[in-house]
């Protein structure tokens, strides 16, 4: 993260304050349409279309799916290693392998690596926990859990000018523009 | 794709010139603006002090924790011999009661994941509550295998865990795969909890005005910022986390039936028991979060948000689950007649009309009769007297495992093998402070935790749904802001 810094900005970016989704929806389409594409919003509550306008990608799902697929082989290879292996016991004359039996651990075990995948994988991914953010440091910034969106161009992207940055997030109806120190 | 939000954006790709003909329900009342909520929610726990009748409560609920706290430690120095187990009621108390709270714990999941799924969106109001309810009430289940095995400090042996003994446990087992259920269960719904209340403690965080509130709520937040890019994956994760929760809470109180169904006893060798208890389950559950939200939503002002239309609905869950657990009951009976095995046929009459017919027909009463009473609407809007019928209902639960397990163990094959149980006082003592544990975790988590999902109401607000009209990226011909293209 130095080396943009060090030609780019003395910023880390520029935050745009809205009061009304439909203003960072606008901001977020004309932000593409201008070819910026380090940038990122902040919401109080999930928007649906926002992420795709933005242009993101979500591996959540792939990582769950192989979550689910070790917790499957574990499950049942736990049950096989111990019944048929390790610690053969007749029981009631049923065979060492009995699947049947092993499907409800195999079950669990499934669901419980799929659920860990899912939950890990999603702080994982987003890069949490983070203690500090150059976000943070915009004392408005406090009302995105609230009632406010954020919108920030960040200054290492490549179509970033502190002047020009500014002039664009200012014509878009937003409440604020501020400077993010890093 | 996410929080409690509707097919039409999920579907906007394709369908976007349909327009916004539907009108989205009006799922909270009062003001309905953003910041309105979070104030409203974050309230309760930035209030400096709570209401005098939470200080009551939790001064009553924390007593009986402590006492058991003292029956526990009095059980294992001494023996389950304290207990009124003996010969040939093995199974007492204990079962009865972790059965008792493992289903009292289903309706969080089921309000949390299954409703979810079906894009029930006043769930949203009372699903954070619920899934507290739900850990809480598996802390005070699982309690029951742990101290119930005798020696506790080879609790140990239930796992399949490497030991001197080179000794594993059996796969065949239903009593294994209880412990992998139940495990399971209770690691996915603190996952579930934890993983919505993220957002919601950044919220808390960024509202603090002590230093020790914010770094504590913001140690557990994980610094959250709500960006698109996490709200995206958050969201999936949470869809993924539903759809994984849903088959595991059926799953969870099949395997708890099989612990009973897969053994040879009269009275518990049916194929009915998985959907009976798993309907059991829920009933009990809704009764229960009923029975806790309706005084807290009056002690916290909550009544915007958890409004009398989430009670009413919860309510005709309780009425339709009420309805199959008495047509379970009926076609039990109607198969230990028509199945022609005398063991069963005899076992189904000593319900009814043996030495526990009392407990019988109280389970009958509560469970079966009391919740047809939500036919009326007025009593199914009115708070106290829901409270009422739902309370009713957990007791009837609670005899309707008392009845399984103790009738068909108290009256074996042989005569010679029959007697009656009866509990300690030890017994009753633990149970009620179980009670007492529950109670305290959830008066703690409504004043210290935010008891309403706040990130997720929002989404149901009518504020939040301007943007259905946008679309994606690649549909832009629709864009509400025509200045914005000609940028």
């Amino acid at each position: 993260m130095s080396s943009p810094q060090a030609n780019a900005a003395p910023i880390y970016g520029y935050l745009a304050e809205f009061d009304d989704k439909d203003a960072l929806f606008a901001c977020a389409k004309a932000a593409r349409a201008r070819g910026l594409t380090e940038i990122e919003a902040y919401t109080p509550t999930p928007l649906h279309g926002l992420p795709e306008i933005l242009g993101y990608k979500n591996y959540v799902p792939h990582m769950v799916f192989m979550g689910g697929l070790i917790g499957v082989l574990t499950g049942f290879g736990l049950c096989y290693w111990v019944s048929v292996l390790e610690y053969p016991l007749n029981i009631g004359g049923k065979p060492f392998n009995s699947w049947q039996a092993f499907v409800v651990p195999t079950f669990e075990t499934m669901i419980l690596f799929a659920s860990l995948t899912a939950v890990f994988g999603m702080i994982i991914l987003n890069g949490l926990p983070q203690p500090y953010h150059p976000v943070f440091n915009v004392e408005k910034f406090a009302r995105c859990s609230s009632d406010r969106f954020f919108f920030i161009v960040l200054s290492r992207d490549p179509k970033f000018d502190l002047n020009e940055t500014r002039r664009f997030l200012a014509e878009q109806k937003a409440l604020s523009v501020d400077e993010v120190p890093h | 794709m996410g929080s409690a939000h509707g097919p039409i954006s999920v579907g906007s790709a394709g369908t976007q010139s349909r327009g916004e003909v539907w009108t989205r329900p009006v799922l909270v009342d009062g003001d309905q603006s953003l910041g309105a909520v979070t104030r409203r929610v974050c309230d309760v726990v930035e209030a400096p002090k709570p209401p005098r009748a939470w200080y009551i409560a939790i001064t009553i609920s924390a007593s009986l924790t402590l006492m058991l706290f003292g029956m526990v430690v009095y059980l294992i120095a001494t023996g389950v011999g304290v207990w009124g187990n003996t010969n040939p009621v093995f199974w007492g108390w204990d079962i009865v009661n972790f059965v008792f709270w493992v289903g009292i714990a289903h309706a969080g999941t089921l309000i949390s994941a299954i409703l979810f799924l079906l894009r029930q969106k006043w769930r949203t109001s009372v699903n954070r509550a619920a899934e507290a309810m739900t850990l809480f009430a598996v802390c005070c289940a699982g309690m029951y295998p742990a101290i119930h095995v005798g020696r506790i400090w080879v609790a140990y042996w239930l796992f399949p865990l490497p030991n001197q003994m080179q000794m594993w446990p059996n796969f065949r087992s239903p009593l294994l795969w209880d412990v992998f259920a139940v495990s399971t269960y209770a690691t996915v719904s603190l996952l579930f909890w934890y993983m919505g209340l993220v957002p919601d403690l950044a919220t808390l965080r960024d509202r603090a005005v002590t230093p020790l509130r914010r770094r504590l709520y913001g140690f557990f937040a994980l610094g959250w910022r709500g960006s698109a890019r996490h709200w995206q994956r958050f969201e999936r994760a949470y869809l993924i986390l539903a759809a994984l929760a849903t088959p595991l809470v059926l799953s969870v109180h099949s395997v708890v039936s099989f612990d009973f169904a897969v053994s040879q006893v009269p009275g518990w060798h049916t194929t009915i028991f998985p959907p009976y208890f798993v309907a059991g389950a829920i009933f009990s559950g809704f009764a229960m979060v009923v029975t806790i939200m309706v005084p807290a939503r009056e002690l916290f002002g909550l009544r915007d948000l958890v409004t009398m239309k989430h009670l009413e609905n919860m309510n005709k869950v309780i009425l339709a689950t009420g309805s199959m657990v008495g047509l379970a009951y009926a076609t039990e009976f109607f198969i230990a007649w028509y199945g022609g095995n005398a063991f069963e046929r005899f076992t189904f009459l000593n319900r009814a009309l043996g030495p526990y017919a009392w407990a019988y027909w109280i389970m009958i009463f509560c469970n079966v009769v009391a919740p047809q009473f939500f036919w009326s609407k007025s009593i199914r809007t009115n708070p106290w007297l829901m409270v009422g019928v739902c309370i009713l209902v957990n007791v009837g639960m609670w005899f309707e495992r008392f009845v399984i397990v103790v009738t068909s163990l108290s009256r074996d094959y042989l005569p010679s093998a029959w007697g009656y149980f009866k509990p300690t006082p030890i017994d009753i003592c633990t149970f009620i402070g179980t009670l007492g544990l529950f109670f305290t975790l959830f008066l703690l988590f409504c004043r210290y935790l935010p008891m309403v999902a706040i990130a997720e109401v929002k989404t149901v607000l009518p504020d939040a749904h301007a943007h259905d009209e946008h679309g994606h990226a690649g549909g832009a011909a629709h864009g509400r802001s025509p200045e914005v293209q000609h940028v």
